[in-house]
């Protein structure tokens, strides 16, 4: 590698360096513009040809924009967090006992209903959505208790484990060593001691991966929210965010940019504060599909 | 206990590892399956229980001018966003894989733009692309002129080459779309670079000793190499990209305009079953849209045989 580096020229590195920097500007420039759009006063948005720095800086454009009439962004945030960590504790713990079944047990069957799963990756929501609706619609009427109109229908079936996210751990429990498991089950151990007190404690980045990839998920979803929530106390920030646009006809751009950036953030820090695992939990995905 | 049978056991405990996911996709997945595809063999508004049509929805479909239209839409957003995206995100991802002092920093620029809820980006992108004040506009305005030349090459000139009107011409919105898309597909570019750093370096230095330049270290190292991710990322992007919702629905305020030119599949679909409550017309919808995915991906499966090669993991 490095002999093949060396003898790369001086130009051909100041032209890798300037593609990159055009590429990593393409990325940027929106988030740059959307903060200052956001920060600039009711009379500057418009300015021509745009300027970058907002003067004067307006930051009460968030408070304006986090509530106004129709529009409640803490309560959303509390909505989605809802949704969201209910769907992530669910889908962590019933897909790593099903990529325990698909990993470490032997049995007639397992490989079709393997290949199945995989399949399932295939079939888009919007083929499923409708009969989804009415089956929770029929829950509804049939149990006593309200689907349609909560919560209930979006993080429910997080319960049941996810395709991705069981082939994902399966893949992290097949490089755990079956020396281990076969220990402790002569040790007596049963074959949920295994998967809880080995597997379990051995999986901690793989399962942490899960947890973020869904809760991202689910928190930038928009279509499903979009079928099952109808009041506006109930929105997440996405559906509070076109709601929000939808009011206004696309004015004022600062304050749609302000909610943009509240809508935004917590994924960005998230990112940030688990990079590492984030990057490789990806680079696992295409690797090994 | 009587000890039973070993690989009976093995089965009842297998079985029972699964039965989260068993139970899951029956009720959640194979069920609405089946449902769909029985809805949309019948007369079906919410209101009343289904009643059997046969294949009336499909003709019914196959008469309607704006289901063609959607179709259209769909594959041209396709069709454009999916040979694009993959070409640029290997282009970014064979950039960044050069090592480079700040290598690391690029990578997570590229990334960030994936983490972006599609509703939120749309927005931004909606205010970027503003004829008049949009950012667009105002950085072509700098690059006038040879723009220009390569607008009349498209073809496109008569339409205001200062200032494409972006989302608010029927000819601009799927453009548009197309090109915020690749914008998102920092995903992506990670696959293809944990597919870069798999290639051996031996293969470099032996290519080298060959004689051979940069353009065959690319054709016959580079590519093939990384042929099971390329093969992966084409899978994934084109099953998304024939199911695009919320952009389109964000940029044209729900109604698929201007002149229904963003009028996508799933949109078409979403306001067939739920706002006009045609039920049985929008599960037929779905069942098209499922069959073009799958015969998509059995064709792109079928064909990889010819051009992915697995390494002998």
């Amino acid at each position: 590698m490095m002999r093949w580096i060396s003898k790369r020229s001086a130009p051909g590195v100041v032209a890798t360096y300037a593609a990159l920097l055009i590429i990593c500007a393409i990325a940027i420039v929106p988030f740059l513009w959307m903060i200052s759009t956001s920060l600039k006063s009711d009379e500057h948005v418009s300015d021509y040809p745009p300027q970058w720095i907002p003067i004067p800086t307006v930051l009460s454009n968030y408070k304006t924009a986090i509530r106004t009439s129709g529009v409640d962004f803490p309560l959303w945030y509390r909505n989605t967090l809802i949704i969201a960590s209910l769907s992530v504790i669910g889908t962590t713990i019933s897909s790593a006992i099903a990529a325990y079944g698909f990993a470490k047990i032997r049995f007639r069957g397992r490989g079709l209903l393997f290949g199945l799963m995989l399949a399932t990756m295939m079939i888009p929501f919007p083929t499923i959505m409708i009969p989804q609706f009415n089956i929770f619609e029929w829950l509804g009427t049939h149990t006593g208790t309200r689907w349609i109109g909560t919560f209930r229908p979006l993080w429910f079936p997080w319960w049941f484990g996810s395709a991705f996210n069981i082939f994902l751990l399966r893949q992290f429990f097949l490089t755990i060593p079956d020396e281990l498991s076969e220990a402790a089950r002569i040790d007596g151990c049963t074959e949920w001691g295994i998967f809880w007190r080995i597997i379990v404690p051995l999986s901690r980045s793989a399962l942490i991966v899960v947890a973020l990839f869904t809760f991202m998920f689910v928190w930038r979803d928009f279509l499903a929210p979009r079928v099952y929530l109808q009041h506006p106390a109930q929105y997440t920030l996405t559906l509070g965010l076109q709601a929000f646009q939808a009011q206004n006809g696309n004015t004022p751009w600062n304050l749609l940019m302000a909610a943009s950036v509240m809508v935004i953030a917590p994924l960005i820090v998230l990112f940030f504060l688990a990079q590492k695992t984030f990057i490789e939990g990806i680079a696992t995905t295409g690797l090994k599909g | 206990m009587a000890r039973s049978n070993p690989e009976a056991r093995n089965f009842l405990k297998g079985i029972a590892f699964l039965s989260p996911w068993l139970i899951g996709f029956l009720v959640f997945m194979l069920l609405p399956i089946g449902l769909s595809l029985y809805y949309s063999l019948c007369d079906y508004s919410i209101l009343k229980p289904p009643v059997w049509c046969g294949v009336d929805n499909y003709r019914l479909l196959f008469h309607d001018s704006l289901f063609w239209q959607v179709m259209r839409n769909t594959f041209y957003y396709a069709g454009l966003s999916l040979p694009l995206g993959l070409v640029a995100t290997l282009g970014a991802a064979l950039l960044l894989n050069r090592r480079v002092p700040g290598q690391s920093i690029f990578r997570t620029i590229i990334f960030l733009p994936s983490l972006v809820p599609f509703v939120a980006s749309a927005l931004v992108w909606m205010w970027i692309y503003n004829q008049k004040l949009g950012l667009l506009n105002a950085v072509i305005r700098i690059f006038y002129v040879p723009l220009n030349a390569l607008l009349r090459l498209l073809h496109l000139h008569q339409h205001s080459p200062i200032q494409p009107p972006w989302i608010v011409d029927a000819n601009w919105i799927i453009p548009a779309l197309v090109l915020m898309s690749i914008w998102g597909m920092g995903n992506q570019v990670v696959i293809y670079l944990a597919g870069l750093q798999d290639v051996p370096r031996e293969l470099y230095e032996a290519a080298d000793l060959d004689g051979a330049n940069a353009f065959h270290r690319m054709w016959h190292v580079t590519l093939p190499m990384i042929s099971p991710v390329i093969f992966f990322n084409l899978v994934t992007t084109m099953i998304w990209v024939l199911q695009v919702y919320d952009v389109p629905f964000i940029m044209s305020a729900g109604t698929g305009g201007p002149n229904h030119a963003s009028y996508l599949m799933t949109m078409y679909l979403y306001d067939n079953g739920f706002f006009y409550l045609k039920m049985g017309y929008a599960s037929a919808i779905a069942w098209i849209q499922l069959m073009i995915i799958l015969a998509m991906t059995g064709l792109a499966f079928w064909t990889s045989r010819n051009w992915v090669h697995y390494q002998g993991k």
